[in-house]
């Protein structure tokens, strides 16, 4: 493919995705005051990137609370094994939730 | 007393708005009344709002069940599939379909709130919006789908997903079948809003209703 201009220009801060297909992530254990898209039941559970959203979207929820409104970062399709989020799960084990979290939201975890 | 032949009371309208119907005019007034948007335009959106129904996303799968091009395009991107077809998202949500198949059943549920494929599917259905499925279908999504009569084999995984963002889910159901050979309009004809959200697969006969 050429060369585009669009190549030369350099990303904002934020704006390239932190994480990419495949890495291993937790979900920070954060209990900040007030309404957050991400459910509690999640919060310290282990999963895994399935899809990286393009393009970056504003931060709602500082949004929400009239902060940073224009600050982008990416959500993120975060896959996690039922057994994970359940200790007593009893279905198979390939069974598993799927679910857009943002960026803040997340941390890198061992493989 | 009305004029008529049974006695009644008065019709009135005297119950007391709650604290957020109150808050809900309050800010709605106040955006008329800075001219940020009209009465028209409230109007109008909920017109919109009530003009959806699941006909719109049974025409969707039907289309993709038929056309394997457009299949691809819907997996890839949702909304612009749709969008191809017609239907607008006036919420300004994306829309991430998701398809069954031999080994993956999709579920999808807002444990949050409501969050639901409007554009494609209407207002959700009241149970959708309840705790207990919002609760039970992400900690005990198989118990809940047998509860629809729905039993998903062991070697099927269960996907569910959770909507909590900007992006909206939509199941692409599996094709039953004895279905080869129909047109669009009669595969449309039996794919049900329930289906869509995966609680049931497609069936031929989808239930007595003539």
């Amino acid at each position: 493919m050429a060369r585009s201009v669009l190549d030369d220009i350099i990303p904002a801060l934020n704006e390239v995705a932190a994480f990419a297909l495949g890495d291993p992530v937790r979900v920070a254990t954060r209990a900040p005051i007030g309404h957050y898209r991400v459910p509690v039941y999640l919060r310290g559970c282990r999963g895994k990137i399935v899809r990286v959203i393009e393009p970056v979207m504003i931060d709602n929820e500082e949004e929400g609370y009239g902060r940073n409104a224009g600050n982008k970062r990416h959500y993120y399709r975060v896959a996690f094994a039922m057994t994970e989020l359940w200790p007593g799960y009893s279905g198979p084990v390939n069974d598993a939730l799927e679910i857009e979290i943002f960026e803040t939201w997340l941390e890198r975890a061992d493989v | 007393m009305s004029d008529h032949d049974h006695p009644h009371d008065a019709i009135t309208a005297d119950a007391k708005p709650g604290y957020y119907e109150i808050m809900e005019t309050a800010i709605r007034e106040l955006l008329i009344g800075k001219g940020l948007i009209s009465a028209n335009d409230i109007r109008r959106q909920i017109e919109v709002l009530d003009s959806r129904s699941p006909a719109l996303g049974a025409r969707v799968v039907a289309r993709a069940w038929t056309d394997s091009a457009f299949r691809e395009r819907l997996l890839a991107d949702g909304r612009a599939a749709c969008e191809e077809l017609g239907i607008t998202f006036y919420d300004d949500t994306d829309l991430i379909v998701l398809e069954n198949t031999a080994t993956v059943h999709n579920l999808i549920v807002c444990t949050l709130c409501s969050c639901y494929p409007r554009p494609v599917l209407g207002l959700p259905p009241d149970w959708y919006k309840l705790k207990p499925y919002r609760a039970r279908a992400v900690s005990e999504p198989r118990k809940v789908l047998a509860e629809f009569g729905t039993v998903i084999p062991d070697d099927v995984e269960i996907r569910v997903s959770d909507s909590t963002a900007v992006i909206r889910y939509l199941v692409l159901p599996r094709r039953p079948e004895g279905t080869e050979g129909w047109s669009e309009d009669e595969l449309a004809a039996i794919v049900t809003r329930d289906a869509m959200i995966g609680v049931v697969p497609v069936t031929v006969n989808a239930g007595a209703v003539s």
